[in-house]
């Protein structure tokens, strides 16, 4: 049994507070590129982070493996390792295993063991349960009962890197280069009171989905408090911990389409709710009125991803930076446009989207790029 | 029998300043003042004194000063004046004391020992000049999910009924006959005018408020004074009332006086007669009973109001809220120990109850235990006395109050615990027609709206200090209070950390 919350919030803070830098790049035709750009793109945002945390998320990550579900976890001791490998042994059929490749850095101190697992759902032990649901309630197992074990990640063709130091740093200490996918996201963290913690570096990941997160929630209280009487243990007391419940509860418990994620964490305004057209306004108000306890305020910038989606997510006022910008058929998304700029100085658009008006890229519509005059044309509207 | 008991109050009258005007005699319904015309003099008759400043603040010349008889008693903690004059009163009347308003004893007000949140560097505040802040609140049931159609992308369900406030704040129920109708007219005008309700208490709807509709609580107690088909339809929600903060388990009594033709006619009882409410409602024995009756009035009202059932605040209030949730309520009014009355026995008001900020805490954490804390709002009554004491509520989980004694206020109460006497000076709490006119209700629903209006900026300004700027995103948000004083118990029922950590 381990206590993650002691080893997360030492002080026993109401919640662990962060900023940070935030990056995600999407090829919405499904090419596939390596960790090389991003890497150098959030690096350029060091400032906004402290070194307490770095992570990268990569879609496209094991083709190879799309089937199975693919689990990043961290050991703190060979003890952990073997506790839980029995234990993946006995709830799952072990397809494959590694230990991920790493390079020594100087800046990286004490890094965590970090293995891989492929895995497929032992049906006779999972009973009714849905592959989903039985994946998700064994990673808590994980996390919580068995000492010095922590999933990074657990999603289908996906996989979350992450650790203490600058996120440039990190990405070159997984060698992250050498790993190919069409959708990355990557933060940079600047925890206040934490001592920084591999477990605590976002993404956050439930299955495949990922949030990163720059901002504090205000309502932070009420929205665990919430997600608790729907069984979810806020172990991290973080932000972006809620905040990746509460897209698990929606979308997966609730059923609810995608984009209704932004609609309850930025809900319309209610006198924006009353100029809509009727049927419009009937859902959003009943979104807002059932869902008000998911409402995300305070300054957040969010961007959120899953297989073929990236999205990215302001709070209704905008108090935290969001930029986007695209280039052919790849969105990018992060907290300055100088970042993006670092990979890509010729944009066809950038723009920064109204506060609580979600941008998505997604490989089922992918961008249209425009033709060159309309390149021409809206790179002028947008200066 | 000669009277023991000593008067309260020293009327001071400065012969420098009075005019002999006289109005002082005709403002004081205690037969205070008095003129005499052979000598030219007003004088008083002091042992009839409350306390009401009805004279002070009408005296054109400011001649007046009540002050505080301070008669000192030899010192005894135990026999303290008020006990020693309980005790006289009863001796020379042998009957049970009655009064007005809630509890006034010295207990913990938890309010005072909650301190609330503001946001510093990590994150900003949100000036409410310059951003939107949001105080809308509905009312009612929601559903645990909602669902959508996947092909056309509307709603699946139709949400049930729901009830709009602009500001969270409620006019708790006070019937006509209790209060007089200026002051139902004074609280439906400004329940219009501020977007949120008032409550007719048990006593009817008077044919001359029923515009003021879709603004209206229509309450159903044990006396069923009024109730008919067209009244339980005239509001937007029906309220069962179970039980009152200020005397939990007791009936009401509105004596024949006071059953004046109107009175008569809107509760449907002959005129002069006594109306006696009984202590329990005789339909509702135990808790399927409640529901019964709660399905009896959504199937009455064609399942379109909401049904709201109120309650004092007791020792096991959790586990009864939880059977109201379950009975079919669509709001839980919990009335506290410092709520409210037109009359009861002082032994009950004094000592019989919980604080509604305890009450409220354990009610919220239980609902959310059991996941049902949507299926029913959460409004709270009870001593609410300012934008603080709300914000504070709003974080401890309710999702609006009811203020009673507060909205009085607002119209000249000044609190002096004779409601029951129905010599109100101030006009308020009284069916006689001659103090009823002192309140306007042009000027009494201005007043009304003032306060809310004042609260709702104050409350925006709570709101944007803590970055917040929506209240759903404060409600039952407990980290945003700490507290002052308390003990570990408390702090542990109240669900708040101490101040400093
Ligand atoms: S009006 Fe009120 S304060 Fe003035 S003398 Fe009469 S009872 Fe006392
Ligand atoms: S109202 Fe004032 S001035 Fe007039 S009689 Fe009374 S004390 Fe004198």
């Amino acid at each position: 049994m381990q206590d993650l919350r002691k080893i997360q919030n030492p002080y026993n803070s109401d919640k662990v507070i962060d900023a940070c830098s935030i990056f995600g790049m999407m090829d919405t035709s499904g090419q596939r590129f390596s960790g090389a750009a991003i890497i150098k793109a959030i690096g350029n945002m060091r400032v906004r982070g402290n070194g307490l945390g770095g992570g990268f998320a990569v879609y496209g990550l094991y083709p190879d493996y799309a089937e199975y579900y693919a689990m990043h976890v961290m050991y703190l001791s060979r003890e952990g390792k073997t506790e839980t490998e029995a234990f993946l042994k006995e709830k799952f059929h072990l397809v494959d295993a590694d230990e991920i490749k790493t390079r020594p850095l100087a800046a990286i101190k004490d890094p965590p063991l970090v293995w891989r697992y492929f895995l497929k759902v032992n049906r006779y032990q999972a009973g009714i349960q849905a592959d989903d649901d039985f994946v998700v309630d064994r990673v808590m197992d994980i996390n919580i009962k068995i000492r010095d074990s922590f999933v990074f990640s657990s999603g289908k063709d996906m996989g979350v890197f992450k650790g203490v130091g600058y996120p440039e740093e990190i990405g070159q200490y997984f060698r992250l280069e050498e790993y190919e996918g069409y959708l990355w996201t990557s933060h940079g963290r600047y925890p206040t009171n934490s001592r920084g913690w591999w477990g605590g570096a976002h993404p956050f990941n439930i299955l495949d989905w990922t949030v990163v997160h720059n901002g504090e929630i205000s309502s932070y209280g009420i929205n665990r408090r919430y997600l608790e009487q729907y069984g979810y243990i806020c172990t991290m007391e973080t932000d972006t911990e809620v905040i990746a419940y509460a897209i698990d509860l929606l979308v997966r418990k609730h059923g609810l389409p995608v984009d209704t994620i932004s609609q309850v964490f930025a809900a319309p305004f209610w006198d924006d709710i009353d100029r809509k057209p009727p049927v419009e306004q009937e859902l959003l108000r009943a979104l807002r009125q059932t869902y008000g306890s998911l409402l995300l305020n305070g300054p957040f910038t969010l961007i959120i991803a899953h297989a073929g989606e990236m999205i990215g997510l302001t709070d209704r006022i905008r108090l935290r930076p969001l930029t986007a910008a695209t280039k052919g058929k790849v969105l990018f998304l992060s907290s300055e446009e100088a970042a993006i700029r670092t990979i890509s100085p010729q944009l066809e658009s950038v723009w920064i989207p109204v506060g609580g008006e979600p941008i998505a890229g997604s490989l089922k519509i992918p961008l249209n790029p425009p033709s060159p005059v309309s390149v021409v044309a809206a790179y002028k509207m947008d200066r | 029998m000669k009277t023991f008991i000593p008067s309260k109050f020293i009327v001071e009258r400065d012969p420098a300043r009075c005019i002999q005007c006289q109005v002082c005699v005709n403002q004081c319904s205690f037969a205070v003042n008095s003129y005499d015309a052979a000598d030219n003099e007003v004088m008083a008759d002091e042992n009839n004194c409350v306390g009401c400043h009805r004279c002070v603040v009408f005296c054109p010349t400011n001649a007046l000063n009540i002050r505080k008889n301070t008669l000192d008693y030899r010192e005894n903690y135990n026999w303290r004046p008020e006990a020693i004059e309980d005790i006289l009163k009863q001796a020379e009347t042998g009957g049970m004391l009655l009064t007005g308003m809630g509890n006034d004893k010295g207990y913990k007000v938890y309010w005072d020992h909650i301190l609330l949140n503001a946001s510093q560097v990590t994150n900003p505040s949100i000036d409410p000049l310059r951003e939107p802040m949001e105080l809308v609140t509905y009312l009612g049931r929601k559903p645990d999910r909602v669902e959508i159609d996947p092909v056309t992308h509307t709603l699946k369900n139709a949400m049930p009924p729901q009830v709009k406030l602009n500001v969270p704040v409620m006019f708790s129920a006070m019937s006509y006959g209790a209060v007089s109708l200026n002051v139902q007219h004074s609280l439906a005008r400004a329940a219009t005018e501020a977007g949120t309700f008032w409550n007719t208490g048990e006593g009817g709807l008077h044919a001359s408020l029923y515009p003021y509709g879709d603004h209206t609580i229509v309450q159903v107690a044990s006396g069923r004074f009024g109730v008919h088909s067209k009244y339980l339809n005239a509001g937007q929600v029906v309220e069962i009332k179970i039980g009152q903060g200020a005397k939990p388990g007791i009936g009401g009594h509105l004596p024949g006086e006071k059953v004046t033709a109107e009175v008569s006619r809107t509760r449907m009882i002959p005129i002069g007669s006594d109306a006696l409410s009984p202590a329990p409602q005789h339909d509702i024995y135990s808790i399927e009973d409640l529901a019964q009756l709660v399905y009896a009035l959504k199937e009455a009202t064609g399942y379109r109001k909401l049904i709201s059932v109120k309650i004092a605040a007791v020792h096991n209030v959790a586990a009864i809220a939880s059977g109201m949730v379950r009975a079919g309520a669509d709001i839980i009014a919990i009335d506290g120990l410092r709520g409210s009355t037109g009359a009861a026995p002082k032994v009950i008001r004094d000592n019989v109850g919980i604080p509604i900020e305890m009450a409220l805490a354990a009610v919220d954490a239980r609902l959310r235990q059991e996941n049902i804390r949507n299926q029913a709002s959460l409004v709270i009554a009870g001593g609410i006395r300012n934008s603080g004491d709300i914000a504070k509520a709003i974080a401890l989980g309710a999702d609006a109050v009811y203020i009673g004694t507060a909205a009085l206020i607002a119209l000249g109460c000044t609190a002096c615990q004779q409601c029951h006497t129905g010599k109100c000076a101030w006009g308020i709490c009284t069916s006689d027609l001659a103090l009823t006119k002192r309140i306007n209700p042009e000027i009494g629903s201005r007043r009304l709206v003032n306060l809310l209006r004042g609260w709702a900026i104050e409350l925006k300004d709570i709101l944007g200090g803590m970055g917040i700027n929506a209240l759903e995103s404060l409600r039952g948000n407990r980290l945003h209070l700490r507290g002052i004083g308390l003990s570990d118990n408390e702090l542990k029922i109240l669900g708040i950390r101490p101040v400093g950590d």
